[in-house]
Formats: C-alpha cells, structure tokens, sequence
C-alpha cells in the first residue's frame, strides 16, 4: 500500500518539478501574483509530500526555497536574477534527490553535499535569513503544547456555532470535550437564542457556550480546537496568570489557525490541474502491444477483402464492409492515443536556450509557436537530441552577438523561433534563428578543404547549404563547448532519416536561416504505393511520390547508362531497384518509373509494375536484414505474403552519389 | 465496527496517503477519485465522515459538498476538505457550501489523525 503511494508521489512530483521548470522560467519576464503562487504551491506540496512519503532531505532542501516564494508572496522580497537562476538550479537538486529516492545515506549524502549547501547558504544570503529559524515543517505542526511551557493563562470563549452547523457536520460537544483536556473548565450555556419548543427545527444549531479555561496550553491550542469554528460565532480572550519563565514563542501565529490562512491572494485553480486530471497514464509497452493486435487486425482484414472478393457473395462482402469501416475506426482511434503534442518537447528547451545564452554571452529569446501540434510518440521520443543541436547551433554559430547585431542595425537580442505545423500526413518542425544566415562561401571553402567538392563544380544555393549535412562537416572556424561535439549535422540528418522524415535548409544572408524537419505523423501505420519487381512486391511511402511515368527498354538502352531521365524539361537520375537488390532483370518491354522526392532532390525509382496503394502496417526488418541499404522496414500483404517497405532517403543519396557532378551539370 | 472515512481525490497519491495514515488507527478507509464517485460512495457505503480534495474533474468538490448536505446519507457527518494555502477564498465557499472544516495541503499524518479524531470524537 504505502510502496504504490510513494511510487504515486514520486510520479507526482517529477510532474511538479516539471511544471515548476516552466514557471520559474516564465517568472523572467515579469511574474504576476498567481505565477508566484503556482511557484510557492508546488514548492509547498513537494516539500509537505515529501515529508510524508518519507523524502525528507528533499522536504529540508526545498523549505528554504518555499520560504524565498513565501517571502516574494508576501511582497517582502522581489523576484530577481539571483533567485530565478538559484530555483532553476534547486530545482535540478531536487530532482536529482528524486532518483535517489527516499531518505537514506545517499540523500542524506546529497544533503549534506557541498552544492546543496552552497544553494542552501545563497537562498538565505537573498532571504536575509528570515524564517529559516523555524525547523522545517514546523510551520505545519499542529501547534501543540509541546512547543513549551506558555504562561498559564485564563481563556474566556464564547461561541455559538451556526444555524447549519449540525448539518454540517460539526458536533459543538466534542469541542468542549476538548477544551476539558486542556485543563481546568467552568461550562456554561447560552439559551438567548433558542426558540420556543414549538418552533424548534431539530436539525437546527441554537445553543451557544461559554467555557472558561484555566491551561498554560497556549493560546495555539486553544485556536487549534476552534479551527474549524467561524470566526464571527467565536470570542476568545485571555488573561495572563503568572508569567512563564520563558516568553516567547507562544505568541508565533500558527498556518493552521483561520485568521492566519485569510491572506488575499489570486484565486489559483490553475488550468494545468484540470487537463492533468483529465488524461491517464498507460504504459507505452501496453501502447505497443495494442498497436501491433491493431496490426494484425488491418492484415487481417486486408486477407478477409481478399477472400471476400474471391467468393462474390453479396452478404459477406456488405459484413466485410462494415467490418472494413470498423477498423478504420478503431485504427484511427489508436493511431490518434499515440499523438503527443510537440509543446511537451519544445517547453525543454527554454532551459536550454536560457543556459546557453548565459554562457555563451548571447541575448537570446525563443519563441516556440504551434506547440499543440500533435506527433506521433515515437517522434516525441527521439525528436529531442536532433532539435537540441539545431538550437545549439542556432545560438552558437547562427546567432552573432550583440556587438555583431547592433553593429548590424539589427536587435542586439537574437531570437530563435521554434515552430511546428501539420501538413497533409507530415509535421513540419523547424528552428529558425535571425542571425548571419549560411556563408556560402565559407561552407564552399570548407567543403573543398574536406575533400567534399572539388575546386571546379559550382553548386546551386540549396545544394551548398545541403553539404553541411555531410559527415564530418563543420564551419566553425573554433569548435566551442557548446555546439560541435563530434556530432554533426550529419548525426542530425540520420537521426531523421531513421524516422522517415527529411531535412530542409533555408538560409538569407545577414537575416538568418531556417532548418524544417519533416516528419510523418504516425509512425506505425503509412500510406504505401505497392510495386512489382520480378515475383517480389515492395511498397514505396506514398508521401514521398511524386509521379509515376513509363519507360520503354529502349529508352533505357539509349541513354547508354547514364541513368538520367527526362521530366519535362528537368532531368531525374534514376535507379534500377532491381540492380540495387540483385534480382535478376525482368526483360519486360515497358517499365514503370516512381517518381520520389525527398529532401528537395528527386529520383526515378525503376520497377516492373505498379500494383495500387494502400494503408501499409510497418514492422520492424530481423537485426540480419536490418542493415541493407535502401529497405526500412517490412509489411504483410491482405494474401499474407511480406512485401518490403524501401527506405527512399538512403536510396536518394545512392542515386545523387552515383549521378555526381554529371548529375548537377545536367540540373 | 471501525468507523469509515471517505477520501475523494483525484490524486491516488493522496487517497493512499490517507489510508495508509488513518487504516493503523482503527479506521475504515474508502475511496473516490472524483465528487460524482464520491457520492455513490457516500450513498451505497455511508461513511462517518468525508475528506475531499475540492479542484477535481467530473464534479469538484465544492459541488460534491453541495449535493452531499442535501443528501441523507451525508447530512450531519463531518466533511473535511483539504485545500491548498493558495486558495484561502476556497475554505469561504467551502463552508458556505457546507463543508465541516478544511485541511491545507499537504497535511502531515499526525494532522490527518489529530483531524480525524477531532470530528468523529
């Protein structure tokens, strides 16, 4: 039982942590009353949980900084540089004291460690120490008399609880039942408004009470059993007795007290808490499973078709219809649980554009547009490493620095724009800075000392900007820590090569640059051409054809293996899929050519036959198969035989290498 | 017979919490995760008393006190919500709706016990 709370409360937190990222970075351009309440509260609920799911050296840590927001609420101190830079690196503490789990030598350890105590030491400098005093949660303690001997005092109450009270639930007897363990009483009534026997309504409140204590319980104590009482139906004054010989302390307003909780504040029903309320959380194994029953479901359905028209009987083929629409449905309904808006990948990287424009000396403000455009998970998942290093590139090489852009005539603080759109079956995510933009040049100058040109080809615009996708490539004239790790714009174009999508460089001198990933929505399920080659079928992504056009064998044979085609007035390289794969040649007259493009660049793919198209379940190709070139992955057919999905942006690349400079001649 | 306290809250976290806290004690403890839930539960399984969270989805908590109040079975028993310090104006609209008290979020489990106790006597 108290294991799953605490699984509960970690998830709770992490999700907290999360959201306290996002406020705290909001709080940098300015906060308003119900941000710093956001900040305060979650502060509050990690610490208070904390303390009762057994994180207590979490609990310590984040007191100080729920006493700084407590301060900044109460108007004591103001938001500043210093405290929203310290949160943000708490607030990595204590995640960090989050996976280390709950208290033992390991957080203890954290505790005690020297950036702890140095964040520690520094929230209190801001402080000025106010408050820390207090042991943490003592602020929640029940106020009990334990704080102390407090003078002994005499208490007069009166209180006569409201009409509703009963009703309400609130039983006046147990409250003075209460106050008698205090210590010594003298109980009275007041009758004044009790009405005669005839009017009286039983569920009604109508006594009131006078109770006289004798305690040097604390005037805490007493206000700790009226907690619940109104203020208006209740008196308390006190007489002190004899003096304690200790002052002090018994005087400290206790949280719990309702005089002490009516602080005007903004009303903070936050928004984020009812969506958060109105989702679930499902293991993305269980995810899987389902998607890949639905997979075989679509198969199935593709076979029942089959047979369906086989047969010809009217009644079955009407029931395969309705099943046909069903699983439509169903598939769309699927497809759509694993859509995740991008706003959950874009809202990391205020962080990181935060940070690294801190570092790296730049004024630098992100602008993240279309975050509710949604994404399959998948692409969620692996989107983040390549979208860290467009940014980081944006900031670093992209953005000039202030000097540079005032220089320039432009804004000394940069801007980096994230954005993302659906278009059709794709999602266009892209990274646009407002800095230098591509030096044609100097990537021309690079490319030849790398070997990746040679001096006499001239490229056209998009092509240059394309080579800095090429491995190994770099223009930074110094690598500096931030951006060129090794990892280049080449990892990054893998990296969405492997998702199915494309890279797309727009760049002006002097205005800046753009870089559009597109990406397929789904990742499971696409819309595929299916050809013939030989006795084979493969399947073509239907997203990336362009046209299908047919050519004669002597068509072929009179370009005296040139592999260039010509689409009106363009020329197209292409590729024979069945040399690439090595089967043998059909000898059919007239072949058909798909027309492919991606990535800008557009190649014929030669086959034997076009057959149709249709929804096309991916599964993943055996680690045997996994790595031959131009495949990306493999389907069942409605007959039950496996066709091959090809992997066109690898076989685009083929073909560009082997038309080479003949090929840019001719374009 | 132990007698039964109902905890409405959305978070399961919490819910755990409080039974975790208040089964030792020689409680009953049952759950809803909302206030429309917490009201079949509150009918079907008549509970001594209520702890509520009040920002819940399908029905909040102040409405679950409001339908409660005019509810036999939730007549007369103690209902206790539990609300964040940030919201002080929601322990106003609390007892105007009928709440019994309030609890600030998060509570320590001697709070929880001390409360409890409290009300049920």
């Amino acid at each position: 039982m108290m294991e799953q709370a605490v699984a509960a409360f970690v998830q709770e937190a992490r999700d907290l942590l999360t959201g306290l990222e996002d406020q705290i970075l909001e709080l940098e351009g300015g906060s308003t009353p119900g941000q710093i309440d956001e900040v305060f509260r979650i502060l509050h609920t990690v610490k208070g949980s904390g303390g009762m799911f057994g994180y207590t050296d979490l609990a310590k840590f984040t007191h100080c900084f729920e006493n700084a927001f407590e301060l900044v609420r109460s108007g004591t101190l103001a938001v500043g540089p210093d405290l929203i830079e310290l949160s943000l690196e708490a607030r990595d503490l204590m995640v960090e004291f989050l996976d280390i789990g709950s208290d033992g030598p390991d957080s203890a350890a954290l505790l005690a460690s020297d950036r702890s105590a140095k964040l520690m030491a520094r929230i209190e400098e801001i402080t000025g120490g106010s408050g820390n005093a207090l042991a943490p949660g003592a602020a929640e303690g029940a106020g009990g008399p334990a704080a102390g001997p407090a003078p002994m005092t005499r208490f007069e109450i009166t209180f006569r609880p409201h009409k509703d009270a009963l009703r309400n639930g609130m039983r006046p007897e147990l409250l003075v039942r209460e106050l008698e363990d205090l210590g010594e009483t003298d109980i009275g009534f007041d009758l004044s408004q009790t009405p005669a026997l005839s009017a009286l309504e039983p569920g009604d409140a109508c006594l009131g009470w006078h109770v006289d204590v004798m305690s040097d319980c604390g005037r805490s104590a007493i206000d700790d059993v009226f907690i619940f009482a109104d203020e208006a139906a209740l008196t308390i004054s006190e007489e002190v007795l004899e003096p304690a010989a200790e002052t002090g302390g018994s005087d400290l307003a206790d949280a719990g007290s309702p005089a002490a909780g009516a602080k005007p504040a903004a009303p903070s029903q936050s928004p984020a808490a009812g969506r958060a309320s109105e989702s679930i959380r499902v293991a993305s194994s269980r995810m899987d499973a389902m998607m890949d029953s639905l997979g075989e479901l679509v198969i199935a359905q593709a076979r029942l078709d089959a047979v369906s028209d086989s047969i010809g009987d009217t009644n079955l083929a009407s029931v395969v219809e309705e099943v046909q629409r069903l699983v439509t449905g169903l598939r769309d309904a699927t497809l759509s649980i694993r859509l995740l808006p991008i706003e959950t990948v874009f809202s990391k990287f205020r962080r990181v554009v935060r940070d690294l424009s801190k570092e790296l000396g730049k004024d630098v403000q992100l602008v993240a547009e279309g975050g509710d455009t949604e994404v399959d998970k998948t692409v969620i998942d692996r989107i983040g490493d390549p979208l860290a290093h467009l940014v980081r590139n944006a900031i670093d090489h992209g953005l000039e620095t202030g000097e540079q852009r005032s220089a320039a005539g432009k804004n000394p603080r940069g801007t980096v724009r994230m954005s993302a759109r659906q278009e059709g079956s794709e999602v266009l995510i892209s990274v646009e800075d407002n800095g230098r933009g591509l030096d044609r040049d100097a990537i021309r100058a690079k490319a030849i000392e790398k070997g990746l040109l040679d001096e006499a080809t001239d490229l056209s615009e998009s092509e240059y900007y394309n080579l800095i996708f090429q491995p190994g490539f770099s223009t930074a004239a110094q690598l500096s820590s931030v951006s060129g790790r090794g990892v280049g714009m080449d990892a990054v174009r893998s990296m969405i090569d492997a998702l199915g999508g494309s890279v797309d460089v727009v760049s002006r001198p002097g205005l800046g640059s753009r870089i559009t990933l597109r990406l397929p929505v789904t990742m499971a399920i696409i819309e595929g051409l299916r050809v013939r080659l030989g006795e084979s079928i493969y399947v073509i992504p239907l997203s990336t054809v362009e046209e299908c056009v047919e050519m004669s064998a002597a068509d072929m044979e009179s370009r005296s293996g040139r592999m260039v085609l010509q689409i009106r007035d363009q020329m197209v390289p292409y590729l024979a899929l069945d040399e690439i794969f090595g089967q043998p040649h059909s000898g059919q007259e007239t072949r058909r050519v798909v027309i492919v493009r991606i990535n800008g660049n557009e190649i014929g793919l030669v086959v034997d036959d076009i057959i149709g198209q249709g929804q096309t379940v991916i599964k993943s190709l055996s680690p045997y198969h996994r790595d031959i070139p131009g495949l990306g992955g493999a389907t069942i057919l409605g007959d039950g035989r496996v066709a091959l999905i090809l992997d066109v942006a690898t076989l685009v690349r083929l073909a560009l290498k082997r038309g080479g400079p003949t090929l840019s001649k001719a374009a | 017979m132990p007698k039964t306290v109902l905890t409405i809250d959305d978070s399961k976290a919490v819910r755990d919490m409080v039974a975790f806290t208040l089964e030792p004690q020689g409680f009953a403890v049952i759950g809803a995760e909302n206030g429309a839930a917490g009201l079949d539960a509150l009918r079907a399984r008549r509970p001594d008393m209520v702890i509520t969270d009040l920002n819940m989805p399908v029905m909040n908590g102040l409405d679950f006190i409001a339908n409660a109040r005019s509810d036999p079975a939730g007549m007369g028993i103690p209902i206790v919500m539990l609300t964040t310090e940030s919201a002080p104006d929601m322990k106003q609209k609390g007892k105007a709706a009928g709440a019994t008290g309030w609890m600030d979020k998060p509570f320590d489990a001697d709070r929880l016990i001390a409360v409890t106790r409290k009300l049920m006597g």
